[in-house]
């Protein structure tokens, strides 16, 4: 919202301080996003009458301008626009003026005759984009002044000020000035014009058939008017306050909203079928083409203004038709002020995507008893470049039930004290809330506080709380802190994750964070199930699948790196899934997915190995059930009693084809929401002996359908007490596909109370093979 | 024989000198002390010699002769060992700088870096960490908030719906307060909570914004808590996060879920403002949604971003560079 410095001045006493006010702004929440002088004008740019044009032979696209500036000599300037005639003043840019885009004028030559300056358009001088041809400016404009001056502009400060939603009266001069003037503690002036009204009755009336939809709706007659440019220091006004010059009914139209924050509408009368007004529900399909020259097809839901023939003239509380629209020739308007219910507009102008000045205001929520002041404010202004205008009895103000009722608030010091820790009486509150329009009714303990009619956002005490924090300075309220009466530090589930992040890392893995949407395919081509929770509205169509495994993003991930000369690269990524679910939610869990580039399964398997010692996990290793998306015979998943709580092994050869991946990817996926809450068994001292251990190594011929795991319990268990660290040290596969394949452990034995003689090593071996053996293990 | 020990005795200390390797001297150990050395068969001879004074006195110049061999033996091996190990080291000298990549440990994310530290700071203040789901419940995730529907404050949310359960129901959670509340229906007051995770919104992505980035938020919810409490808090972050040349400030704002709301920016040693989060006193509907009686406990809340504190930090140009998985960014960090 862009608030001019001048206006807000003209409305209380404020300081000519432009830093001083930007401060008081942002400390009453209205944060200042930049201030900007505009209005400036350019240097050297004069007023000039052209004396005469003339052709040149050997110019076609430039004529020559003959121009007095006053000082009784002639000079010439070469133009490219021919709008101008002899006798139009226009602004001349004399020689060393630089130009708002940089340029800098200089008496240049054409067909060898110089061109003392230019002639401006008035997009060159950085008055809008209109650059048709050369500005043509009141003939009765002195020569040789500043253009600016000649028109009137006045050089205004401009401060862009961000109004959040529970400030509709800031989106008014009025408003900001109030606010202001309470900070400042100077006296706000806001003038009240009574209306003069002098005509003979004419009426426009109004019909409301959706009362719950308008709760307001005047109209007022007004006359004698005619179309014509307005003052120049309106048009200065609107221009700084970022609105373009139309008319002079138009331009008082905006002027009275930027003002007053009433949005208003001025119908041509004549064009206004029956002479009056119904506000009634779109049928689903009506349309409308609104002053924008768009057609617009409109629903149930859409409030539209009707003449009363029923023919749609506007979108109720955001945009008027083009076919009431102020012509040249209106003399006769009807001014329509009304208050329409907030959200209900705010859903129109979402589900149109159509914006105004007026929508911004009142899908906020005006004043509803703003109207008045409003509508005298208008004729004031309009009364200036239409002394003749004549404001008819008959004022149609039509209200329905669904008026806001103005509210009033119990307000007790004691908790506005005790909420913001500072002490305040019940004359403090007054005072700070008096001077922004709450009025006050107080007694020994407590307030009585009815709210501003424009302030709709104020409903409860909590609201008052705010309005006496922001104008006693939240500054002023002190720091202080709270002692807390609880240990503060990590859940026990955190500190395990933190544990996990650090072994991951200290394992080499690098921590990535792939995106938690999926394309359509992507699941699929990770050999997983496509059922996925999606989104409604993607960012991206097709980025839609919420993702139900790590995967899909780590593989994306080394495939990226791989198509940059990165491979062999590893990643780790803890982060949530969001599979289906019949409950309220999905069914979102944490997982882990570390994934290694390069690599193939058994490493994968040893970095399962090294978190489950780490973390105090335990699960069984299971081949017989493949993880889909999993390399079928290098893959198992992760089993905790009854429940899978991940996979280990390698990605398919199709998944990796799928996602243009050419080296192995070794892989682990851990279910993180059920193994973080296992808590761990804490490791226990087992004494180490002060007696030499002795090695035995046993090579073993191994039949494929036994697994290592099986050899090694086996060993354990019958090499009994003595063994302390058992170890597979060699795999050896024949070239050639087998039944079998080669295992080599390495067997410590020690005693705790003795050295371990030859005898007893030998009886353990002996033991060794023949507890092999019964698994069809053969010694080499 | 006392002459016989000196020459012995003179003999082996010329055979020790002359040795140069510590093998040498290995066996000259044996050959000038053993058994069957000189000194040792003089040594055997002692018996027959007459007296009492000359089996002492050779007896005592024996002694003295092994001692002085041994010695003599001990100081040379020495002296070989060291001439050994130092020969043995300048053969293995090495160049350091000739090195090769070796394994390294992981890089961690840096939006978990500053996750972490953010996480340890508010450990510091005496707050603990809570969680919550990121696909969340139109009321968590507004409703509860003091946003019913139709609320005006929604707009200002660009919300991902989710396909799940009846239509509008399921959201990408927005922010992380949700989490308050969830937090306040499952832990009694007093409450000094901090809430980080990931969040989502329906935005186009530029170098500023992602769509998918993440917030750490803040709950206190006790007997007497105030807005100078609020004001407190932050600046006691301010001071232990950036450092203790920074200052806060807290400036009016809107949130529905906060009354009143601030946003708070803080202040660098150099004196430049930086925008840094939203907070404010908890509002009494929000109080009410987690089941607690506002005019019994009050309470503050504030959120920032993470992501923006892993740019400022590392000077990331583009904050979706952090996203890309690219391993030359993650490897810098």
């Amino acid at each position: 919202m862009k608030i001019v410095h001048s206006w807000l001045r003209d409305l209380a006493a404020l300081p000519d301080d432009t830093e001083a006010i930007s401060f008081a702004l942002s400390d009453i929440g209205l944060a200042v996003e930049g201030v900007e002088k505009v209005g400036t004008t350019v240097a050297g740019v004069i007023t000039a009458r052209v004396i005469k044009t003339q052709r040149h032979p050997d110019a076609a696209k430039v004529h020559r301008v003959f121009l007095d500036n006053g000082d009784g000599t002639e000079h010439h300037v070469w133009c490219g626009a021919f709008n101008m005639q002899a006798g139009d003043i226009i602004p001349w840019a004399t020689p060393g003026t630089t130009m708002p885009d940089g340029r800098l004028i200089e008496t240049k030559p054409i067909v060898g005759i110089p061109s003392e300056g230019m002639c401006c358009s008035a997009r060159e001088l950085g008055l809008g984009d209109d650059h048709e041809g050369i500005l043509i400016m009141d003939p009765a404009t002195p020569l040789g002044i500043p253009y600016g001056q000649a028109l009137g502009f006045a050089e205004e400060i401009v401060y862009d000020i961000d109004v959040l939603r529970n400030r509709p009266d800031a989106y008014g001069h009025i408003g900001v000035a109030r606010d202001l003037a309470a900070r400042f503690k100077v006296p706000f002036i806001q003038s009240v014009p009574t209306l003069d009204v002098t005509g003979d009755s004419r009426s426009a009336p109004v019909e409301i058939v959706a009362g719950d939809r308008c709760a307001r709706f005047t109209t007022i007659i007004i006359s004698g008017i005619h179309i014509t440019q307005s003052p120049d220091w309106m048009v200065s006004r609107l221009a700084a306050a970022g609105m373009r010059s139309i008319n002079n009914v138009v331009d008082v139209s905006n002027y009275v909203m930027l003002e007053t924050n009433q949005p208003n509408h001025a119908y041509d009368f004549e064009t206004l079928g029956g002479g009056g007004f119904k506000i009634r529900l779109a049928a689903e399909g009506e349309k409308i083409t609104t002053l924008d020259g768009v057609e617009r097809s409109l629903t149930a839901d859409d409030l539209l203004i009707c003449d009363a023939t029923n023919r749609p003239i506007g979108i109720a509380g955001i945009m008027g038709g083009q076919n009431t629209e102020i012509s040249p020739q209106t003399t006769v308007v009807a001014l329509e002020t009304a208050w329409f219910e907030p959200v209900a507009v705010m859903q129109s102008v979402a589900r149109m995507n159509l914006r105004s000045e007026a929508s911004a205001r009142n899908e906020r929520g005006m004043d509803p008893f703003g109207i008045d002041t409003s509508i005298a404010r208008f004729v004031e202004l309009l009364r200036v470049t239409c002394p003749d205008l004549v404001v008819h009895q008959g004022m149609v103000d039509e209200r329905s039930e669904s008026i806001p009722p103005t509210k009033v608030i119990a307000v007790r010091p004691p908790r506005v004290s005790a909420l913001l820790g500072s002490t305040f009486t019940v004359e403090q509150i007054r005072a700070l809330i008096e001077p922004i329009g709450f009025s006050c009714e107080t007694s020994k303990d407590s307030l009585t506080v009815t709210v501003p009619s424009w302030r709709p956002d104020c409903t409860l005490e909590i609201d008052i709380v705010e309005e006496v924090a922001r104008h006693f300075g939240y500054d002023n309220l002190g720091k202080t802190v709270p002692k807390s009466t609880q240990p503060g530090g990590l859940s026990v589930i955190q500190h395990r994750r933190r544990r996990l992040h650090e072994i991951l890392l200290g394992l080499g893995f690098n921590e990535a964070m792939p995106h938690p949407f999926l394309t359509d395919g992507d699941l699929s081509n990770a050999g997983l199930p496509d059922v996925a929770v999606r989104l409604v509205n993607p960012l991206v169509v097709g980025d839609d699948v919420l993702r139900t495994s790590l995967r899909p993003g780590l593989l994306k991930a080394i495939a990226f790196n791989e198509s940059h000369r990165r491979t062999g690269v590893s990643f780790y990524e803890i982060g949530h899934v969001y599979p289906t679910s019949s409950d309220i939610l999905p069914d979102e869990s944490e997982a882990l997915g570390v994934v290694i580039a390069g690599s193939d399964a058994p490493q994968a398997v040893a970095v399962w190995r090294e978190l489950a010692t780490g973390m105090g996990w335990g699960a069984r290793l299971d081949q017989s059930q493949v993880p889909s998306g999993l390399h079928p015979t290098r893959s198992a998943t992760l089993s905790a009693g009854k429940d899978v709580v991940g996979a280990v092994g390698e990605i398919h050869p199709d998944v990796l084809d799928a996602y243009n991946i050419t080296q192995r990817v070794a892989v682990l996926e851990l279910n993180l929401s059920r193994l973080l809450a296992i808590e761990p068994k804490v490791a226990q001292w087992k004494p180490t002996s002060r007696y030499p251990s002795s090695d035995i190594d046993l090579a073993f011929t191994v039949p494929t359908s036994v697994t290592a795991e099986k050899i090694e319990k086996a060993l354990r268990q019958t090499a009994g007490a003595l063994l302390v660290d058992l170890t597979l040290f060699d795999v050896y596969r024949g070239k050639d596909a087998s039944d079998s394949r080669s295992l080599a452990f390495r067997l410590r034995l020690q005693a705790h109370d003795r050295t371990l003689t030859d005898a007893d090593v030998a009886a353990v071996r002996e033991k060794c093979i023949a507890g092999a053996a019964k698994l069809g293990a053969q010694l080499r | 024989m006392i002459v016989d020990i000196n020459a012995a005795r003179a003999a082996a200390e010329q055979s020790i000198a002359n040795a140069s390797t510590i093998d040498e001297l290995r066996q000259l150990d044996t050959e000038l002390l053993g058994k069957k050395s000189p000194l040792a068969l003089l040594k055997n001879g002692l018996g027959k010699l007459p007296t009492v004074d000359e089996k002492k006195e050779a007896g005592q110049a024996l002694n003295e002769a092994m001692s002085a061999v041994e010695f003599t033996l001990a100081q040379r091996r020495a002296l070989l060992g060291r001439a050994e190990r130092n020969v043995q080291l300048s053969a293995e000298a090495l160049d350091l700088t000739e090195h090769f990549a070796a394994p390294g440990r992981g890089k961690s994310h840096i939006v978990t870096q500053a996750w972490q530290r953010l996480e340890d700071v508010f450990v510091g203040l005496g707050f603990q960490v809570a969680e919550g789901p990121e696909v969340e419940t139109d009321w968590y995730n507004f409703e509860a908030l003091n946003m019913p529907p139709s609320h005006p404050a929604r707009s200002m949310h660009d919300t991902f719906y989710v396909d799940h359960g009846q239509p509008g129901s399921t959201v990408l959670r927005t922010h992380t307060s949700p989490v308050q509340i969830r937090v306040m229906q499952n832990v009694a007051p007093p409450i000094y909570m901090i809430m980080p995770g990931r969040v989502f919104r329906n935005e186009t992505t530029d170098a500023t914004h992602l769509a998918v980035f993440h917030q750490i938020e803040g709950l206190v919810i006790d007997r007497g808590i105030t807005l100078a409490d609020l004001a407190g808090t932050i600046e006691a972050f301010t001071q232990a996060f950036f450092g203790a040349g920074f200052t806060s400030r807290l400036r009016p704002s809107y949130f529905p879920f906060t009354e009143p709301s601030a946003e708070f920016d803080i202040r660098t040693p150099k004196g430049d403002w930086l925008e840094l989060g939203g907070c404010g006193m908890v509002h009494p509907n929000v109080l009410r949604a987690g089941g607690l009686d506002p005019e019994e406990w009050s309470g503050f809340a504030f959120g920032f971003g993470i992501d923006r504190m892993a740019k400022e930090r590392h000077g990331v140009g583009d904050v979706r560079e952090m996203y890309t998985n690219d391993i030359r960014f993650i490897e810098q960090f």
